[in-house]
This record gives C-alpha cells, structure tokens and sequence, in this order.
C-alpha cells in the first residue's frame, strides 16, 4: 500500500510544495529572520514597503537575506487604510521587484482592530486586478465577501483567524469553514494564528495554506516554532487529506471483544 | 530648488534628474523604488526624469513585515 501524493498547491500559475507562508516582520534581526524562514520551508515569503531611512548609513537590505532567487516573495499592503495607498504600495512593489505582479493586498480599518476595511478592500483589488497584479486578498471571514473577491478574480482568499498579531487563532471556524467550501481559488487563514495547534486546524477545515508571521517571531526560541509551523501545517494537511473519523457518543473498543479471557 | 522628499522638505540643485537625487542619497545600485506625484518612474527612466519645485518624491524600499 502506498501514499497517494497530495495535488500541488498553485497560486496564480506557480505551485507549490509548501502551504506555510511567512513573514518577514518583528524579528530580533536578519539572521533570525532568515533562519526562522529557513526552517519553516516557507517559500512563499511577505514583507512591507516602506519609506527609506534617509540620512543614515544604508545597512543591510531584507531582500539580501530573502533572496528573490530563493522565494517567491509577496509584497503586502500593510498600513494602508485606503483604496488609494495601496494600489500606490503595490505599484511600488513592483517596481522594486522588477515587475514581479503577486501581491498581498490588506486595507486596515483603524489601529486598533487592524480590521479589513472591505470596502476599501474591494475598490483597490479592483483597481489591482484591472491594472495585471495578483491579488492574495486579506478579508474579513465573511462568505459574502470572499465571494464577490473571488468572483473579481482574486487569486488567493485570505480571511483572518482572529486579529493580525493577537494569537487568538481561529475564532470562527465555522465561517472559515464556508469560505473553503465555497471558493474554488486557494483559501488561506492570514492572521491570528497564535501556535502549531491553530496552524494545524486551519490545514484540518480544509484551507489550502496558512500564512503567519508573529507566532514565530515571538515565540520564545523563533526557529523551534517555525519547525512547529512547518509540521502542524503538514500534519493538518494529510489529517484534511485523510478525513477525520466519526465522533461517537460512547466508548468503542479498539481490542475485539472475542477472545477475551474471561469470556 | 525645493521638493518634498518621503515627507519631508528636501533642498537640491536646480537641474538635477531621479538619478542625481538617488546617488545624492548614496542609494544607486540599492534596491529601491521611486514615485514622484504619485507616479511610478521605472528604473530604467530615472536618469531621464528631472525634477520640478514642489515634486512629492517617495523613495521606498522592503523591509520586515507580516
């Protein structure tokens, strides 16, 4: 007997062996960032736009540590609370990516929640898509609206699990659950997964890939957690795969009942 | 002449292109992207694009992020 394969995880034409994505924020440094990567077997990788420092001494850049050669990287919205920004942040990620279209697009709706704000959300994927990008969409864990972002022609729905950074992993379930069964584009838990456990249950409602960044930054030893992520993603995975078997409501013996000594 | 530059006023020569304000700010060679009023100019045209008083220049780069 032996193991089927699983079908190949595909993201706008590319596939992929791994479904764990990480990011690139809150490391101590960028050798922990690059060896935390390494040890997750992400190869799919997000990191944000920003202003350079000007004035200073140019150190180190983060696309040295993660090399465009090496991941397929994804250049996120992060911090735009418009429409507006973050067609402007996505446009400027491809051309520091030298035209490279795949992007992570999140509207925030204030500092507290880091909520989605949809409807700015789905005035700038249609912005993005119209103008060639693809768009992972960070969403809210609404079916409705992973819908129409879907019907867009997002490549990539992306619900939260609880708040971005809040380690609260899945807090609806059932509504991730929805989003899966109805999506024929990959569907990924982005946000809130808090440790290996809330990976793994998001590979087990049947969500294509799980995409996180502070569970492994601050976990206490970060590179001992990405292998965590890298296996409870895997895990959740062939247990999805395998199918779960029924819950009963009483006990059933796995040792037969004939036979027994004192039978 | 004067421009703002990531948000902040910048004084520079009159005269001057994308590119010699991107070796002013020692970045040639860097992985950087540059937008001025925002739009995008692509690598390729920062020694051709000049730059006008009051242009709103942003000049970006990657950095760690979830």
């Amino acid at each position: 007997m032996t193991l089927q394969n699983d079908t190949p995880f595909t993201i706008a034409g590319r596939n992929f062996s791994s479904r764990l994505l990480v990011g690139t924020g809150k490391y101590k440094d960028f050798d922990e960032t690059g060896a935390a990567i390494a040890e997750s077997g992400a190869e799919i990788v997000t990191f944000a736009v920003r202003r350079t420092n000007l004035g200073q001494e140019a150190g180190p850049n983060l696309l040295d540590v993660i090399s465009p050669s090496r991941y397929t990287l994804l250049p996120n919205t992060a911090g735009c609370y418009t429409a507006k920004d973050a067609v402007r942040t996505c446009r400027l990620a491809r051309e520091l990516l030298d035209g490279h279209n795949l992007v992570k697009l999140e509207v925030l709706g204030d500092e507290t929640t880091l909520y989605p704000n949809v409807v700015e959300t789905l005035k700038a994927a249609e912005t993005l898509l119209a103008d060639g990008f693809d768009v992972m969409v960070y969403t809210s864990d609404d079916p409705i609206v992973a819908r129409a972002l879907e019907a867009m022609g997002c490549c990539a729905i992306m619900p939260l699990g609880s708040l971005i950074g809040s380690g609260h992993g899945i807090q609806n379930p059932h509504n991730v659950r929805l989003i899966v069964e109805q999506s024929s584009v990959p569907v990924l838990v982005d946000a809130g997964i808090g440790t290996a456990s809330d990976a793994a249950m998001a590979m087990e409602l049947g969500c294509d890939g799980v995409l996180l960044n502070t569970a492994i930054a601050h976990a206490r030893e970060p590179l001992r957690m990405a292998r965590a992520m890298k296996s409870a993603v895997e895990a959740g995975r062939d247990a999805f795969l395998a199918g779960r078997m029924p819950r009963r409501q009483t006990a059933d013996p796995s040792s037969p009942f004939a036979g027994r000594i004192n039978g | 002449m004067h421009i703002q530059l990531n948000g902040e006023p910048y004084t520079l020569e009159a005269g001057l292109t994308a590119a010699d304000l991107i070796d002013q700010l020692a970045l040639t060679g860097r992985r950087v992207a540059v937008e001025i009023n925002e739009e995008i100019v692509p690598r390729s045209q920062l020694a051709t694009t000049p730059l006008a008083e009051d242009d709103q220049v942003e000049v970006v780069h990657a950095i760690g992020g979830g």
